[in-house]
């Protein structure tokens, strides 16, 4: 029941509505009796029509009809009184139409009409129908859908179609629905290569310049800046996907102690990560497509794993784990390893096209020590408090040189799109001259075509450039949060990424937040400390790859997705943010090296609805089987149903210092005792001894 | 219009009581066809507000079970109608708010649902072939619920629906179809159900329907439309399994929902002041329940249940 006022009942309405129920009481009976009878005589028929004009919704009686319809054709041999009984059916559709514009049922009995190709059909009368009916409701989307089902069904070319939602844009730039078809028209235009539309930056720019008109006209519209967000995305993304950075990156010299190499923590298990980060989503990397060579023998079998949180087989970051346990290295102390990506067709964006740089680097790996790393000596499972760290005197940084080993790997440079950087700056040039100063879409959309620009502008003489992009969005974000409240935590969740851009542009920029920790036996790790910086959310983990101690702690992170891409992860610091749960966790179970984390006062048990619920693997979204992850709980007779979250989070990382307090679900009953029980690695838990 | 102030729990536990009796008006009757979803909407929101023991649990599984097609496998809107998904998922639903699938020839229902899909891996609501991914949901929820979701081609079912995706980040009807919320639920539930929110652009679609909350606090379910209680079911449950959520202002949404509740006699409806029904009470106590409302139990945002339900026929033992 919608848009009916509510009032009492007044009492001489009250006999005509039960005179008017009575009615429709015994006409639903009947039709009912007449459909199970199978009686399909004319008069029968009448009734079944008299309910539909009354309440069209009656989907029995549509499936009355169709039967109805079936049987009587049987008896009919002239194509003229075919075209009479679906003349008929028609009729009793445009009916219920007048009744309710937006019945399901009648706009289907129509198609399903159509679909039975008994007779030629008139589209005049089709296509006149949907003109009346999309001038009484321009957005009314049974009427856009069987448009398009009406354009397919008699081969209405698409460029036909395309200038129809012109026609109805003209008529009023506030219609979603024609501007929406126009998306789809072209697209599809776009992709066959179509007469006329060939060119992709010919078509965006007319499609910019009448987009821009509507929303010159009525800023406050929201039809056009959807369209225009659209239009942005085309324009802004490159064609191709590129790797931007992998660890580790070409040259660098790994081992897990010596003072002079980067450490890398995993080796202890003889485990080491290489990590490929690409701009967008790919698949398609295996030992086919990615060659790696090495003195050491390693095994046959490499297989890629995608880094992703929902795991799906495209991934911004592709690891291997190379496994150097087993080798007998009395007789190799070192060994290199090159990776090259050969077979470039293999791998493959969402959108279907193909990475095309080849790409080559190498590094070495020293194993001398692993053996003699005594377990029960391992200053990681000594207790760490996150105040140790010492600020760097400002004239020494001992890691400035590592750094420049870990630069993003240049192979991937590609050529700047002059057009896309012509056309993002003349929309540029026009939103900062819009007039209405407050229309929070226009500084939307300029903040947006500022950081498409910034994304362009990444490298080299550039970045002073991209570096104003950023300020200026980050001023617009600012300002958006003022003006549009309502929407506050959308803005701060897109300025977060905007201040990670920030604070990891460059190597100048991120050292401001760097030190080493140095602990005995291991070489120095490298420390990041991004606290008390507003953020929501991480981006640009791509440029954190190296990263080893990350201090996260009071911020407003109420999510860690990026996070599993730092596979040299070995502390984590999540104090103070708004992590509510701990499926929001979950990219952490693919750091195999993190062994320290704190969670201290975040908000896990505070809210009953839980955000990340379908984003993390569980048995709800079937990519867990429930009885293979909880078996053991269930033995030792621990609430799967109350805590299988903290049991799935908990099975599938190997931490040895672990912070809860602060949390509402510490104070959960047997909750702690079930932590203890599921880590059996722990030392540490909230700063006493556990094992 | 004014101050909604606090939920009316009471009142709309008696206004789902007496409605479930009064079925002789014309509104009823219009109604009619769709009673097994009246039945749901009715019961998950007794249930919300911890009120489901004022029905006859036996009373109402046995009327479930009088609209149901043995031959088919299929339930119908109401008894003598027709058998039709819509109402094979309500009924599935409500017997889970009961712990009473048993009363179901599980293997009966799914085969009658397998037995829809298409050969694009869409799935029509009957035999007469509508095809729409409102279905793809209901096929994909109701599966799940009766642990039967292998017997279908998942991956096929997956791909028809991105492949009604759309360029603002939404999902039509069918390929092509425009954006709306109500289909929006229906995808972003399908992706959910299956594991399959990779294909989702999170930040996109987030943004769009974070957009659909009006000045007036309530939320619409397109474009420059109007704000309707519904759709704080639809939009926010989607949020939800976007992890979108916190991108709207939950406050002055609570606010539009309590200011369309009839405060006398119970029920909400979908704006201030017009008239109440079940549909848009569910909906509203339904919103309520996503934004964490003390005293109303939370809900599961893809099977549209309660959490307890949910996780009950999840995680417990016998699975």
């Amino acid at each position: 029941m919608h848009g009916r006022p509510r009032r009492p009942d007044k009492p001489e309405d009250a006999a005509a509505a039960e005179a008017k129920a009575a009615k429709l009481r015994d006409l639903q009976a009947q039709v009912l009796r007449n459909h199970h009878d199978r009686t399909y005589s004319k008069e029968a028929l009448g009734l079944s029509f008299k309910l539909l004009e009354i309440n069209p919704e009656a989907y029995t009686a549509w499936n009355y009809r169709k039967l109805a319809f079936q049987h009587n054709l049987g008896e009919l041999s002239e194509p003229e009184a075919v075209k009479s009984a679906i003349d008929d059916e028609l009729r009793v559709v445009e009916v219920a139409l007048r009744q309710n514009p937006k019945s399901y049922g009648a706009w289907y009995h129509r198609k399903w009409l159509l679909n039975q190709k008994l007779a030629p059909v008139d589209f005049k009368r089709e296509f006149g129908l949907l003109d009346k009916l999309l001038k009484v409701d321009a957005r009314n989307f049974h009427g856009w859908n069987y448009r398009r089902f009406l354009a397919k069904f008699m081969g209405v070319p698409e460029e036909e179609e395309l200038k129809y939602t012109m026609d109805k844009i003209s008529d009023n730039f506030s219609n979603y629905s024609a501007w929406h078809n126009r998306s789809i028209l072209l697209s599809n235009l776009l992709i066959k290569r179509s007469k006329g539309f060939e060119s992709k930056q010919k078509i965006f720019s007319e499609e910019f310049e009448l987009v821009t008109q509507a929303l010159f006209t009525d800023p406050s519209d929201q039809s056009g800046w959807f369209y225009h967000l659209w239009l942005l995305a085309q324009t802004s993304s490159p064609e191709n996907p590129q790797l931007i950075a992998s660890w580790p990156s070409n040259g660098a010299k790994l081992s897990l102690s010596s003072s002079s190499s980067i450490c890398c923590y995993s080796l202890k298990e003889g485990i080491l990560p290489i990590v490929l980060y690409f701009n967008e989503p790919v698949k398609g990397l295996s030992s086919s497509s990615v060659n790696l060579n090495s003195d050491l023998v390693v095994g046959k079998n490499i297989q890629w794993k995608p880094l992703s949180v929902t795991d799906s087989g495209h991934s911004n970051c592709w690891v291997t784990y190379l496994e150097v346990s087993n080798l007998e290295y009395s007789s190799l102390q070192q060994f290199s390893v090159e990776v090259s990506i050969t077979n470039l067709d293999e791998i493959v964006s969402r959108t279907g096209s193909n990475f095309c740089c080849p790409m080559h680097f190498s590094f070495t790996v020293e194993l001398s020590s692993i053996d003699s790393t005594d377990q029960d000596t391992d200053p990681i499972h000594d207790l760490i408090s996150w105040d140790f760290l010492d600020p760097l005197p400002s004239h020494v940084n001992p890691s400035c040189t590592r750094f420049e080993l870990l630069k993003i790997t240049d192979a991937s440079v590609h050529e700047e799109s002059n057009w896309h950087l012509e056309r993002l700056s003349d929309e540029i040039d026009l939103f900062r001259e819009l007039p209405d100063d407050n229309s929070k879409f226009a500084k939307l959309t300029l903040a947006r075509l500022l950081l498409a620009c910034a994304a362009i502008k990444s490298r080299g003489s550039s970045l002073v450039e991209r570096k104003g992009y950023c300020e200026e969005a980050l001023r617009l974000f600012n300002d958006l949060i003022h003006l549009d409240p309502s929407h506050k935590r959308y803005y701060e969740d897109e300025r977060s990424l905007v201040l990670v851009d920030q604070l990891t542009c460059d190597m100048e920029a991120v050292k401001k937040y760097c030190s080493v920790k140095v602990l005995p036996k291991l070489a120095p790790l490298n420390h990041v400390q991004l606290c008390r910086l507003s953020l929501t959310r991480i981006g640009f983990a791509e440029r954190l790859l190296w990263v080893q101690i990350l201090d996260l702690s009071h911020n407003n992170l109420r999510s860690i997705e990026g996070l599993e891409s730092l596979q040299q992860l070995v502390c984590l610091n999540l104090s103070n943010n708004q992590i509510s749960s701990f499926t929001a966790l979950e990219p952490l179970t693919k750091i195999i090296s993190l062994k320290v984390l704190d969670l201290s006062s975040n908000e896990i048990g505070t809210h009953p609805i839980d955000t990340a619920r379908y984003i993390c693997p569980s048995p709800f979204s079937h990519k867990v089987e429930a009885c293979e992850a909880f078996e053991e709980c269930l033995k030792k007779n621990i609430n799967v149903e109350e805590f299988w979250d903290a049991i799935l989070l908990f099975k599938n990382v190997n931490l040895v210092q672990l912070c809860l307090e602060g949390n509402a679900v510490a104070n959960k009953e047997g909750f702690m005792t079930l932590v203890v029980t599921l880590n059996p690695s722990l030392k540490w838990l909230d700063g006493a001894c556990v094992h | 219009m004014g101050d909604g102030g606090e939920l009316a729990a009471e009142k709309h536990v008696r206004y789902i009581v007496t409605v479930e009796k009064k079925k002789d008006s014309f509104e009823s009757l219009v109604m009619e066809h769709i009673r097994l979803n009246g039945a749901y909407w009715g019961l998950t929101t007794l249930d919300l507000l911890q009120k489901l023991h004022a029905v006859e649990a036996d009373e109402v599984i046995q009327w479930i079970m009088s609209c149901y097609h043995p031959e088919s496998g299929g339930f119908g809107g109401n008894v003598g109608h027709d058998a039709h998904v819509l109402y094979t998922l309500s009924a599935v639903q409500v017997l889970c708010l009961f712990d009473r699938l048993d009363a179901l020839d599980v293997d009966k229902v799914a085969d009658y649902i397998v037995g829809l899909q298409n050969e694009d891996g869409s799935f029509s609501g009957d035999i007469w072939g509508e095809v729409d991914t409102r279905f793809s949901y209901i096929a994909i929820c109701a599966l799940s619920l009766l642990h039967r979701l292998h017997k279908i081609n998942v991956q096929k079912a997956v791909d028809y629906i991105v492949s009604c995706k759309n360029l603002d980040g939404g999902f039509g009807a069918m390929p092509g179809g425009e954006s709306h919320a109500g289909q929006i639920f229906c995808c972003v539930g399908a992706l959910a159900i299956t594991g399959s929110l990779h294909h989702v652009d999170r930040d996109l679609l987030g943004w769009w329907l974070c957009e659909r909350q009006c000045k007036e606090g309530g939320l619409n379910g397109r474009p420059e439309k109007l704000a309707d209680v519904c759709y704080s079911w639809w939009v926010l449950s989607s949020l939800i399994m976007i992890d979108r959520v916190h991108w709207i202002d939950k406050d002055k949404l609570a606010k539009f929902i309590l200011n369309c509740q009839d405060k006398e006699n119970g029920g909400i409806s979908d704006r201030p002041d017009n008239a109440v029904d079940i549909y848009h009470t569910y909906f509203g106590v339904a919103g309520l329940s996503l934004m964490e409302y003390p005293g109303v139990k939370p809900m599961d945002p893809a099977y549209a249940l309660p959490l307890d339900v949910v996780n009950r026929i999840f995680l417990r033992k016998e699975h």
